[in-house]
C-alpha cells in the first residue's frame, strides 16, 4: 500500500530537480564562497542565481536585504529579538504586537521578551479567523509600539491575513511590520513592495526546498541587530559560513514553487476542494475557515464526536499522514489555540485534523483518502461515547 | 534530559503494542441496554466521566449480579485518544468477574501495568498517563451510582480542575501511589492544570480554592511527617528505656497469658544491651518450670513471637 502524504504544511517532499541542483555544491563545488581561490569563487554564480530567484519569488528590491538563515523559526528571532535590543532595551519604545494565532517560533519569542521586560499584545480573531487591521489599530500605541508581527497564512486553518492593510496601519502607528510568511510562499502571491511589509520570514521545506534553510528580508533602510555576530558573511548581517547547497536549492525551490502559483491556485485547490466537499458531506463534520479566504491547499477539519488524535492514529494504520495542528505541538495535550481563538465550540476544540496537499498530491491520492477518511469517521464514531 | 530527549514527536512509539492492538480492535466496546441486563437477572449500571472539551469522555457499561455484587458483564464507549480507548479496554477487562467492593480498588496503575508488554517498560508515555487515571475515575462513578451515592461522597472530596474534573483526592492518591514530586507530573498523571491552568497557582484568570503547587506542598509534608513517624515507630529507633517498655509490654500482652493457660507464667529478669542486639534474659514460672519443652520448643516459639512482633535482634535466653 503506497503511503499518502497530507501534511504538507508540516513539511514538503524535495523537488527532484532542487535535489539535482543542489549535488554538485557538496562534493564537487565545496568552495567556501568567502574564499578568495576558485573553489569559493565558483560558487558565486549559483549563489548570485539563488539569490535572484528569492529577491524575484517575493519581489524585493534590490536595494533591500535576504539574508538565508538556517530555518523560520532563525528568521523570526532574529526580527523579534534585534527589535528588542534596538528599540524596547534601548527605551525608545516597549511594545510589541502579535496575534493569538501565530506559530510558537514567534509566539514563545514573544513569551521569552516578555519576561525580559516588553509588554506584549497577543490580538485576537474576528469570527472568520482573519486578524484585521481594524483589531490591530485597536491596541496600537503611538509612540510605544515598536514592532507588529502577523501571520501571512495561518498554518493549521491555512486562513490568510490581510497584510497589506496590516502594515499600513502598523505605519500609521509608527511601528515597523513583521510577516512569518513561511505557510504563504509558494501556496499564494507573496509581493513584499506592492505590501509595504518591513521584515519577512519564509522557509525553504515548506515550498519542496531542504530543510534547514530559510530566509528573512528586511527592507531597504532598514536597520536590524544581527542574531548571529561572527565573521563577515551575508553583508555583516547574519555571520556563519553560508550553506551553499541549501542556499542554491532553495533559490531554485522557491522559483519552481512561484512558477507553479498558477497550478496550485487551479488544480491544487480544485483537488483541496474535491476532498472538502467529501469531508463536508459526512454528518456533523466542519471545516474552518471559509474556502476562498485560505491557501488553496489546507483544510482544517473537525469531526464531531472523535478525538484528533485517535483520528490520525486510524489514517496512520491506513497509510495516510495528517496532523493535529501544528506539529510542533503534536505532544501538546492542551486544545488547540486557533480553535480557542476563533471561539469554536469547546467540544469540538480536541476534533480537529489538517489535511495539507502539494503540487506532488495526485488525484488518486485523494479519491483514497476520501474512502479511508469516511472509513475512519465510522469506526471511530462508533466507540465514540459522545456521538449521538 | 540527553541524546534521548534531542528528537521529538515519537509520542506513538511509546505506546505497548498492547495498546495499539486494543486501540485497533477493543474486546469489550459497545453498549449493554436494560433488556440485555435484565435478560441475565443483573442490574445495569452506566456511568459517565470526562467531558469532549477536555479531550477524553468515556462512558462504562456493568451489569451488576446484585446477590453477589459481582460484575457479570462490561463494555464501554470512548471519546479519546488511542491510549484512552485502550486504556477503557483494558479497564472493563479488569472490572470483569470482580465484586463492586472489588472493583474500587482497581487503580489507574493496575491498568496501565495490565497494558504493558514488559513489566519494566511503562505501556504509555507520561504524558498520557491521564487517559488512565480517567478509567479509574469512571469506575468509582459507576460505584457511586450503584451504591445510590455520589462520586464525591466517595472520593469525600472537592473538585480542584474542573476543566479535567479531577478531585482533590484524585490528585491526592495520584501523588501518593506514584510519589509525584512536581505539578507538572500532576498534570501529565490527571490532566489537572492542563487547560485553562487556573489550578495551577494563584494569580491565573481564575480564583481557585485549592491550588496544585498548595496540594502537592502539603501531600507531600503529610507523606514525610507519615514516613518520620512510621520510622520513630520502629523498634529499632527507640530508646533502650523505651524498647524495655515495649517488651515488657509485649510479655504481658501476648506471652504470658498463653503460658498462663497452661498453670505457668515467665519473667523478664533482665535486658542485657549487647550493642548490636539484646538479650532478654527469662525465668520460667509455675507448671513452666522443669518442663521438658521449656527449653526448646516453648522457647524458639516465644523468640519467634518477638522477632517478628518487635524485633529479630533480641536474643531470648533461660536464666
Amino acid at each position: 500500500m503506497n503511503k499518502i502524504y497530507l501534511d504538507n504544511n508540516a513539511t514538503t517532499q524535495v523537488d527532484q530537480r532542487v535535489m539535482d541542483k543542489m549535488a554538485p555544491f557538496f562534493v564537487e563545488k565545496y568552495g567556501n564562497p568567502n574564499s578568495l581561490h576558485g573553489f569559493g569563487t565558483e560558487t558565486h554564480p549559483a549563489m548570485a542565481e539563488a539569490l535572484n530567484s528569492l529577491y524575484a519569488g517575493i519581489n524585493a528590491s534590490d536595494d533591500s536585504d535576504i539574508l538565508v538563515t538556517s530555518c523560520g523559526t532563525e528568521s523570526n528571532n532574529t526580527v523579534l529579538k534585534g527589535i528588542f535590543i534596538d528599540y524596547i532595551l534601548k527605551g525608545e519604545k516597549k511594545h510589541l504586537i502579535t496575534s493569538q494565532i501565530e506559530h510558537p517560533a514567534i509566539r514563545n519569542t514573544c513569551e521569552f521578551l516578555e519576561s525580559l521586560g516588553a509588554e506584549v499584545t497577543y490580538l485576537p480573531v474576528n469570527d472568520e479567523g482573519i486578524v484585521t487591521a481594524e483589531i490591530l489599530k485597536e491596541h496600537l500605541r503611538r509612540g510605544e509600539t515598536a514592532l507588529v508581527s502577523i501571520m501571512w497564512a495561518n498554518n493549521e486553518t491555512g486562513l490568510i491575513n490581510p497584510v497589506k492593510e496590516l502594515a499600513l496601519a502598523a505605519h500609521e502607528y509608527g511601528a515597523l511590520f513583521h510577516t512569518d510568511a513561511v505557510q504563504a510562499l509558494g501556496k499564494i502571491k507573496v509581493d513584499v513592495q506592492d505590501t509595504d511589509v518591513d521584515f519577512l520570514t519564509f522557509s525553504g521545506h515548506k515550498f519542496h526546498g531542504p530543510k534547514g534553510v530559510g530566509g528573512l528580508y528586511i527592507k531597504e533602510g532598514l536597520k536590524l541587530t544581527p542574531f548571529f555576530h561572527g565573521g563577515e558573511q551575508m553583508g555583516k548581517k547574519r555571520a556563519g559560513t553560508v550553506n551553499v547547497p541549501l542556499m542554491v536549492g532553495m533559490g531554485y525551490a522557491l522559483d519552481l514553487a512561484v512558477k507553479a502559483l498558477d497550478y496550485e491556485n487551479k488544480e491544487i485547490r480544485r483537488l483541496r476542494d474535491k476532498l472538502e466537499d467529501a469531508i463536508m458531506s459526512i454528518d456533523d463534520t466542519i471545516v474552518i475557515g471559509k474556502r476562498e479566504l485560505r491557501t488553496p491547499n489546507t483544510i482544517l477539519a473537525s469531526f464531531k464526536g472523535i478525538e484528533g488524535e485517535a483520528f490520525l492514529w486510524d489514517l496512520n494504520w491506513n497509510g495516510i499522514a495528517a496532523s493535529t495542528g501544528s506539529a510542533c505541538s503534536s505532544e501538546d495535550l492542551e486544545a488547540d489555540a486557533t480553535f480557542q481563538a476563533m471561539h469554536v465550540d469547546a467540544d469540538l476544540s480536541h476534533t480537529g485534523v489538517r489535511f495539507s496537499l502539494s503540487r506532488f498530491t495526485t488525484e488518486e491520492e485523494i479519491d483514497r483518502a476520501i474512502e479511508i477518511i469516511r472509513k475512519t469517521v465510522e469506526r471511530l464514531r462508533s466507540i465514540s461515547s459522545t456521538y449521538r | 534530559m540527553g541524546k534521548n530527549d534531542l528528537i521529538g514527536g515519537s509520542l506513538w512509539d511509546h505506546y505497548s503494542n498492547k495498546v495499539a492492538d486494543r486501540m485497533n480492535n477493543p474486546r469489550n466496546l459497545g453498549e449493554i441496554s436494560e433488556e440485555d441486563a435484565k435478560a441475565i437477572g443483573a442490574r445495569l449500571i452506566v456511568a459517565d466521566w470526562g467531558a469532549e472539551s477536555c479531550g477524553d469522555a468515556v462512558r462504562l457499561y456493568w451489569a451488576v449480579d446484585e446477590k453477589t455484587e459481582k460484575i457479570v458483564k462490561g463494555s464501554f464507549k470512548s471519546f479519546g485518544c488511542g491510549t484512552a480507548i485502550a486504556s477503557s479496554d483494558m479497564m472493563v477487562e479488569l472490572c470483569l468477574g470482580k465484586t463492586v467492593e472489588e472493583a474500587m480498588k482497581i487503580t489507574n496503575l493496575d491498568v496501565e501495568k495490565a497494558l504493558r508488554d514488559n513489566p519494566d517498560e511503562p505501556a504509555v508515555p507520561p504524558q498520557k498517563m491521564h487517559c488512565s487515571v480517567m478509567a479509574y475515575d469512571v469506575i468509582k462513578q459507576a460505584v457511586a451510582i450503584y451504591k445510590g451515592t455520589d462520586k464525591e461522597a466517595l472520593d469525600n472530596q472537592e473538585m480542584v480542575c474542573e476543566c479535567a474534573q479531577v478531585t482533590l483526592s484524585t490528585i491526592k492518591e495520584v501523588i501518593r501511589i506514584n510519589n509525584l514530586k512536581t505539578v507538572e507530573e500532576i498534570t501529565e498523571y490527571t490532566k489537572a492544570g492542563a487547560f485553562c491552568k487556573s489550578c495551577i497557582k494563584p494569580g491565573g484568570h481564575e480564583e481557585k480554592k485549592y491550588y496544585l503547587v498548595d496540594i502537592l506542598k502539603e501531600t507531600r509534608a503529610e507523606m514525610e511527617l507519615e514516613r518520620e513517624k512510621e520510622e520513630a515507630e520502629k523498634f529499632e529507633n527507640k530508646s533502650f528505656f523505651q524498647k524495655s517498655k515495649m517488651i515488657q509490654a509485649f510479655f504481658d500482652a501476648e506471652i504470658r497469658p498463653m503460658l498462663q493457660s497452661d498453670g505457668g507464667d515467665i519473667d523478664i529478669v533482665d535486658i542485657i544491651d549487647k550493642g548490636d542486639t539484646l538479650e532478654l534474659q527469662v525465668r520460667y514460672q509455675g507448671a513452666c518450670h522443669g518442663c521438658a519443652s521449656s527449653t526448646a520448643g516453648t522457647l524458639y516459639f516465644i523468640e519467634g513471637k518477638v522477632h517478628e512482633a518487635l524485633s529479630d535482634k533480641i536474643d531470648v535466653a533461660i536464666v
